[in-house]
């Protein structure tokens, strides 16, 4: 059996819509979190498949992964860093508790 | 490699330059000597702002790091112009910095704000899709951090994560755009996607990729169906964050759209981002107005205000010509200066005063007659009235609107709604300066004079509505420049 594009991108697709799910139905940052985390992955398995079946000349893709990864990383630094201190100040990282400035 | 390449970047070595002085100065200088950081930063900066002016700097268009950087004398003059707008910021921020809490991290803000400014160069001069979500990413994550900044007020932590979760969630949207294009073109640079589209038919999944990078766009720049995040942020965010969020990043956006829009996806789609452009301005406006109505809180309100003036500035590219790109540029001059020395009034106020409700200005007036003067310029600014430098913005990004290659009927009907919404917007500016000079008040703010640095941030921003209103020279300069 052929391992074709498309084994690839269905995966990826599947992934990057729980993503969105998870961001919209989760109520706990951290959850978000782990969903935006998997959006930006299945972003980046599409950037490798791609290039590796579409354009297997080039590496542009796979340099775009490795970028894709780091900026993740930073992001998801950034956003624990910000969600500790949000429960330092109100013991919670509920977003529904989230809600002092509204409309 | 080719060393002589990093002459074409000389603005970002500058910045860099300013960057590592204020770091180091921030790191190694004694405790007593911090006191001066803000006042070092913003002459360091000043002198960096006039050096973008007066140096022989790129004649013409340049290229480093194999065409993925680009740089033109029109992005020369957007960079200047967002430079103006930062170094007003940063002084307005001086005595902010000042106060207790702050004053010990008062370092990081300045260097966040310098790097956050160095992503925004990068997003704007990029000719490569990475480089861009590098410098979006530079841009958008530092300013998060920044919006956290009042660490014991739980608004900042809130609006810190609201930010920072929609942007996430938008530029990985956004980057998934971004591969469905790789997808189709086979390369990431702007102009090979533009010849990869030429040689190929209309393709559905470019269609669907353009509308993923809108909406990350949209995001960033606050346009209507993805605006939700603006006014918390913005109300959230320490006063110096927020203007510096509502002026310069967003510009910086505006530009990049301009250029991602025009150079990458080219005319060949333009159909297809057209009407979705017509869409988002139109909903961006009306909501963006309407809801600006209902405020009381003055940092809410500049959020809607902000929010409709985004879909203003999103009327330059629907032109798709020269004087659009002069008119997107001349409207980001104008709405730095006029934002900005609304920001002024608020922030001294609330340094003063502690107050940042419509209700409180009541009778500003009679007890802080500069004060509500300048706020009523920038207001006048904003809404547009004719001797004011807004008025002239507003119509030179009509005019240029309609003056595309492709005037139809929906171009009309689409800038008849921009200028209905103008007289609308009247209505909630006009608010503003009815309670400084019409109503009364029991408690009025009681007079206080403003700092110094709060003061220059004012008469520059004023000088600029005054000037930019009257003097034609420098929309005819930006006007050259783009030709």
């Amino acid at each position: 059996m052929d391992i074709t594009l498309i084994y690839y991108l269905v995966p990826s697709l599947v992934m990057f819509c729980c993503g969105v799910y998870g961001f919209l139905t989760r109520r706990n940052m951290i959850a978000m979190l782990i969903s935006l985390e998997l959006m930006l992955n299945a972003v980046d398995i599409n950037f490798v498949v791609f290039n590796r079946y579409l354009f297997p000349g080039t590496m542009e893709g796979m340099m775009f992964t490795l970028f894709g990864i780091a900026i993740a990383a930073a992001e998801t630094a950034l956003a624990i860093a910000i969600i500790i201190n949000l429960f330092r100040v109100s013991k919670n990282i509920d977003v529904r508790a989230v809600t002092e400035m509204k409309f | 490699m080719d060393y002589s390449q990093f002459l074409a970047m000389k603005q970002e070595i500058g910045l860099l330059i300013v960057f590592l002085l204020v770091f180091l100065y921030d790191t190694f200088f004694s405790k007593k000597a911090q006191g001066a950081l803000p006042v070092v930063t913003c002459v360091v900066f000043a002198l960096y702002t006039l050096f973008g002016f007066i140096c022989p700097c790129v004649k013409e268009s340049a290229t480093a790091f194999g065409g993925m950087y680009f740089t033109s004398p029109v992005l020369v003059a957007i960079k200047n112009i967002l430079n103006v707008g930062a170094l007003i910021v940063m002084i307005q921020a001086v005595n902010w910095a000042d106060t207790d809490f702050i004053k010990v991290r008062r370092g990081e803000f300045y260097e966040l704000m310098l790097l956050t400014l160095f992503g925004m160069y990068l997003m704007m001069s990029s000719n490569h899709f990475l480089v861009f979500v590098i410098g979006l990413e530079t841009a958008s994550l530092p300013l998060a951090a920044m919006v956290a900044f009042n660490k014991n007020h739980f608004e900042s932590h809130e609006a810190a994560v609201k930010y920072l979760l929609t942007a996430v969630f938008s530029s990985a949207i956004m980057l998934m755009g971004l591969s469905l294009v790789y997808a189709t073109a086979g390369t990431l640079y702007y102009d090979g996607i533009f010849i990869a589209m030429i040689y190929s038919d209309i393709n559905v999944m470019v269609v669907v990729a353009l509308a993923f990078v809108m909406a990350g766009f949209g995001f960033k720049l606050s346009l209507v169906p993805f605006h939700l995040w603006t006014a918390d942020v913005y109300q959230g965010a320490p006063t110096p964050v927020t203007s510096y969020l509502s002026v310069i990043s967003k510009g910086s956006a505006a530009f990049a759209f301009l250029v991602v829009l025009t150079q990458a996806f080219g005319f060949l789609y333009a159909d297809a981002w057209e009407w979705m452009l017509y869409a988002l301005i139109i909903l961006t406006i009306t909501v963006g107005n309407l809801f600006a109505m209902r405020q009381r809180n003055m940092k809410r309100f500049l959020a809607f205000s902000s929010i409709s003036q985004a879909g203003y500035i999103m009327l330059a590219i629907v032109g798709l010509n020269e004087m659009g790109v002069s008119a997107l540029m001349f409207y980001v001059l104008v709405y730095i200066f006029s934002n900005l020395a609304a920001f002024g009034v608020i922030g001294s106020i609330e340094h003063a005063a502690g107050k940042v409700d419509m209700d409180d200005y009541n009778g500003l007036y009679k007890t802080n007659p500069r004060l509500a003067v300048t706020m009523m310029l920038a207001m006048f600014s904003l809404a547009g009235i004719p001797p004011f430098a807004g008025f002239f913005s507003k119509f030179f990004v009509f005019t240029s609107a309609l003056s595309g290659p492709g005037t139809g009927a929906a171009l009309y009907v689409l800038v008849l709604i921009a200028l209905i919404n103008t007289i609308i917007s009247l209505y909630y500016y006009l608010l503003v300066v009815k309670a400084m000079f019409i109503n009364d008040s029991e408690t009025p703010i009681a007079t206080f004079r403003s700092t110094f640095a709060q003061r220059l941030g004012m008469w520059v921003c004023t000088a600029g509505i005054l000037g930019l209103g009257i003097v034609s020279y420098f929309y005819d300069y930006l006007l050259t420049v783009v030709e």
